[in-house]
């Protein structure tokens, strides 16, 4: 059979982990039971139930994991609200991987990093995140500012509360937007948050969430001294297929599916805003 | 060269028929389009637009592209991709091939799209050299010569005779298979023909249209460009320019439940749609004037930007001749390209 990327390959769920009240967690294998393709942290996949519809979502599992593959997916609207209702065992279909990465060979080695995430944001950042602390030696301190609506709506919490607050040399700051019962934590948005946590500015950073969160993140970051060719971000734009081609992704002269999702800031600024 | 009468040009249809299907403008319900030959077909080589672009010959406006069987959890792929029949593309038109080559940069970069790669292979273009442009035609704008040789085989057309040359292998193969029809010659007749023609695309009205103010560099500005508004007023979002453009590419991919399966199938789609972009959070192009500026600068500024300058429209002339509103990418070029368009 001649390769052909529109035609997708099959995955098995294994597992489903409910993550906050609309966002599940779904672990893929291909049917031999093998991981499907590699990827790179940031890339996306093309995941479909037959007769329903495709959508694209980030690999939010590492690359270093060669076992499956994770994604987390937010329930808002047909297609991923039958995937919400999915069984394990059940059979889907995946495509990919598609887009740029983060530059985590080249612009991220030996950097300080701080990631920036809001909500279901944090799904292409804890494939870096993890990625990063596989490879910890190659990387300098790490700083990850995590926000959400509520406490129940933290995505991947136990493996932040577990792991990612005992790696050595990390730092990890969470918030919800108000006050709620059994939270001592941090409350109030994630860029007022930032600007009050007076982080240094000669650390690289990436941010991930909704548009309005990073709007503001960066305001925050750039008056902190930031430098805006070292900050990187993720587009999200209605995507059909993945390549370039069927030209609904496009900002300009750039295709977010091809050319990004992932961007450095400097480079958004020489784009048209119309994303 | 060769030339063959145009008395004897069923017999040369049918000689091609007999190895290769063979798809030529072809009148039906008083409207032309390319469509598959066949004894008593009403072939109409002398309009000069079909209203349809050849572009479906190689991207279809619905396609299917695979099949899903599902069984409790399981599913099956089932790949419905077959062998193209080699066939003749008759009766191009010069902007019309520059159009195929357009597309060419999209289907064919990597990753190749095997569907639309598979019918390009299986064809061999014979381009028909115009002699009659019309008004709303504008190719010379792009560099392109309506008289010239392009693809696999080009023929020129008089009153009498219809000339051809070969300009590939492909092109060579074809020829060698309908030699016997034709007779040697014609060589003075067409470079009368071209030299006739070109003056009268000289004094065509669109065709000193000045595109120097359509680069990369000046995408920012003329994105900008407070006349958007105004020129996209009165845009209808109907599509219609998208779908009769040769070049326009957009497709949606959707499934359809059959009581055999699932199929799923590209379509062509369009950038004037208003749910082309909707997201379940938004959509990055809320009104006509983004959606009416997303189609122009595509053609004349982000295609370019991504492919070495070249330009994505052909100056067919077909958007001009078509939308309901009168509004077209001639207009686009002259308000925003600068003084030299006065
Ligand atoms: C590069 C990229 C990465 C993404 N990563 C994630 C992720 O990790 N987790 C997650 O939960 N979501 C992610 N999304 C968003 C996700 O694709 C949409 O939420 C999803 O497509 C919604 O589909 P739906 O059918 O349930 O919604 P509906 O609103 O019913 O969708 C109808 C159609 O619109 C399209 N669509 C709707 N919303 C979006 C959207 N935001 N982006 C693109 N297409 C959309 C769908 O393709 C679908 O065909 C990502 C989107 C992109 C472009
Ligand atoms: S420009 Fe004309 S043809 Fe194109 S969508 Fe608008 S009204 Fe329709
Ligand atoms: S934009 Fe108009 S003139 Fe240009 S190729 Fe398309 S239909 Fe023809
Ligand atoms: S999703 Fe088709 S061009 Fe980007």
């Amino acid at each position: 059979m001649i390769e052909e990327t529109l035609i997708p390959k099959i995955g098995v769920v294994t597992d489903i982990r409910k993550d906050t009240p609309d966002v599940k967690t779904f672990r893929v294998v291909g049917t031999d039971g093998k991981k499907l393709f590699k990827h790179m942290p940031g890339q996306c996949a093309m995941v479909s139930i037959p007769g329903v519809g495709e959508c694209m979502f980030s690999i939010t599992s590492s690359p270093t994991n060669e076992e499956y593959m994770e994604f987390s997916i937010k329930k808002c609207g047909c297609v991923t609200e039958v995937i919400h209702a999915l069984e394990v065992g059940q059979q889907i279909t995946v495509r990919g991987p598609y887009g740029k990465n983060f530059p985590v060979e080249e612009d991220f080695k030996g950097k300080d990093l701080l990631f920036i995430a809001g909500g279901i944001g944090l799904a292409p950042l804890r494939s870096v995140i993890n990625y990063v602390r596989h490879y910890r030696s190659n990387y300098g301190k790490v700083v990850i500012v995590y926000g959400a609506r509520s406490k129940d709506d933290l995505v991947d919490i136990d493996e932040i509360q577990n792991e990612w607050v005992n790696e050595p040399n990390t730092d990890v700051y969470l918030t919800i937007d108000r006050p709620q019962e059994g939270w001592d934590g941090h409350v109030g948005f994630v860029p007022s948050y930032v600007k009050e946590l007076g982080l240094d500015p000669n650390m690289t950073a990436v941010l991930c969430g909704p548009p309005i969160m990073i709007k503001f993140t960066l305001q925050g970051l750039l008056e902190l001294g930031f430098d805006k060719s070292r900050i990187f971000t993720t587009l999200e734009l209605r995507m059909k297929c993945g390549v370039g081609k069927c030209g609904r992704c496009n900002v300009g002269d750039k295709f977010v599916c091809k050319d990004g999702p992932v961007f450095r800031m400097t480079e958004l600024d020489e784009l048209p805003d119309e994303y | 060269m060769l030339k063959i009468s145009k008395s004897n040009l069923n017999a040369l249809y049918a000689k091609i028929n007999e190895t290769m299907g063979l798809f030529i403008p072809i009148k039906k319900a008083g409207e032309v389009n390319y469509a598959v030959w066949g004894e008593g077909k009403e072939v109409s080589l002398e309009t000069l637009k079909t209203v349809k672009s050849p572009k479906n010959m190689f991207f279809p406006q619905t396609e299917n592209m695979m099949k899903f069987k599902t069984e409790g959890k399981n599913i099956e792929i089932i790949d419905v991709r077959d062998e193209k029949r080699p066939f003749v593309l008759f009766g191009v038109k010069a902007c019309d091939y520059k159009a195929i080559e357009v597309l060419d940069k999209v289907f064919l970069a990597d990753p190749v799209d095997t569907y639309y790669k598979a019918r390009r292979d299986a064809t061999t273009i014979v381009t028909l050299a115009c002699s009659k442009p019309e008004e709303s035609c504008f190719c010379k704008v792009f560099d392109i010569d309506a008289t010239g040789a392009y693809g696999d085989v080009t023929v020129w057309m008089d009153e009498e005779n219809l000339y051809w040359q070969a300009n590939t292998e492909k092109g060579e193969a074809l020829t060698a298979t309908v030699r016997e029809l034709f007779a040697e010659g014609g060589e003075a007749e067409v470079a009368a023909q071209q030299s006739a023609t070109k003056a009268i695309i000289d004094q065509l009205p669109f065709s000193n249209l000045d595109l120097s103010k359509f680069k990369p560099e000046n995408l920012n500005e003329l994105f900008d460009a407070a006349e958007w508004e105004e020129m996209s007023e009165a845009c209808l979002g109907c599509g219609t320019c998208t779908f009769v453009c040769p070049t326009c590419q957009c497709f949606d991919i959707r499934d359809f439940k059959t009581h055999e399966g699932v199929i799923r199938y590209r379509c062509w789609d369009s950038c004037m749609y208003s749910d082309f972009t909707l997201m379940a959070h938004g959509n990055s192009r809320t009104t006509q004037m983004q959606r009416f500026r997303q189609r122009f600068m595509h053609k004349i500024v982000y295609y370019p930007s991504q492919n070495d300058g070249l330009y994505s429209c052909v100056g067919c002339g077909r958007c001009v001749n078509k939308c309901p509103q009168n509004l077209n990418i001639v207009k686009v070029i002259k308000k925003l390209g600068g003084k030299a368009n006065d």
